[in-house]
């Protein structure tokens, strides 16, 4: 771990955070599910298995993976959101948003690998 | 634009301090010590200050936007949880299992405490 990886870790939170942040607003408008949080914790999964799949560098990595990817998605904000579902009795679509942002969450991942892994050669 | 630029510096010192737990706190036995640890907490510390700021009139909403949506979410992570289950499902199955279910069920646990403990000495 050195200064500059730190650096681009920096970095890289620094736009995923602000990507999120504007989605979430433009998005989680829907009483139903919160599209917003749910496409950028897609969009993060695939980046992920996209840059392992291309084997990038070390110092790459630590921006698009630990950086961007990390920031992008969100934990907290989604059982946050499950959490408040529940609460007022949907469990339905509380469960319903939970398993299929898992089940999604593995299959974008496994999309971004095999591509990554496609452009390496 | 202040509340986007704070969201974004929140942001970078979240995954800073992730990245640090996680070189501090290494995958053991394959179990990823270090996202668990993270994404549990955050999640405390997000529904406890969302339930304790519920009924106040928020006097600083840029603050409000960068400990919430920049730090803690950038803090806790989506991609990491799902790639880490991802590799773990090829080389030790049980333990993928052990890390999803013991991720969502304490996470759930811990976001219900910070919940209820928010609830508890709010300034209504």
């Amino acid at each position: 771990m050195t200064v500059l990886n730190l650096a681009a870790v920096a970095i890289g939170g620094f736009f995923g955070a602000i990507i999120r942040y504007q989605l979430s607003k433009k998005l989680n408008t829907s009483k139903n599910i919160p599209y917003g949080t749910a496409l950028v914790n897609l969009l993060g999964c695939l980046l992920v298995g996209f840059v392992f799949g291309l084997q990038l560098s070390t110092g790459l990595t630590f921006l698009l993976v630990s950086g961007l990817a990390g920031a992008l998605t969100t934990f907290s904000t989604w059982l946050k959101e499950i959490l408040g579902m529940s609460k007022v009795h949907e469990i339905g679509k509380a469960f319903l948003y939970l398993t299929a942002s898992i089940v999604l969450g593995f299959a974008f991942v496994y999309i971004g690998f095999t591509g990554g892994s496609f452009f390496l050669g | 634009m202040k509340t986007i630029l704070a969201v974004g510096a929140a942001g970078a010192v979240g995954a800073v301090v992730r990245t640090l737990i996680g070189f501090v706190l290494p995958a053991t036995n394959g179990f990823p010590t270090g996202t668990f640890i993270v994404n549990i907490s955050g999640t405390f510390i997000l529904c406890f200050l969302v339930e304790r700021t519920l009924h106040l009139t928020l006097v600083n909403k840029t603050a409000y936007d960068a400990i919430t949506v920049g730090f803690l979410g950038a803090f806790t992570t989506f991609s990491a949880f799902s790639y880490e289950t991802f590799t773990l499902f090829e080389s030790n199955l049980a333990m993928a299992i052990v890390y999803v279910l013991s991720s969502i069920v304490l996470g759930l646990f811990a976001g219900a405490f910070g919940f209820r403990l928010g609830g508890r000495g709010r300034t209504e």
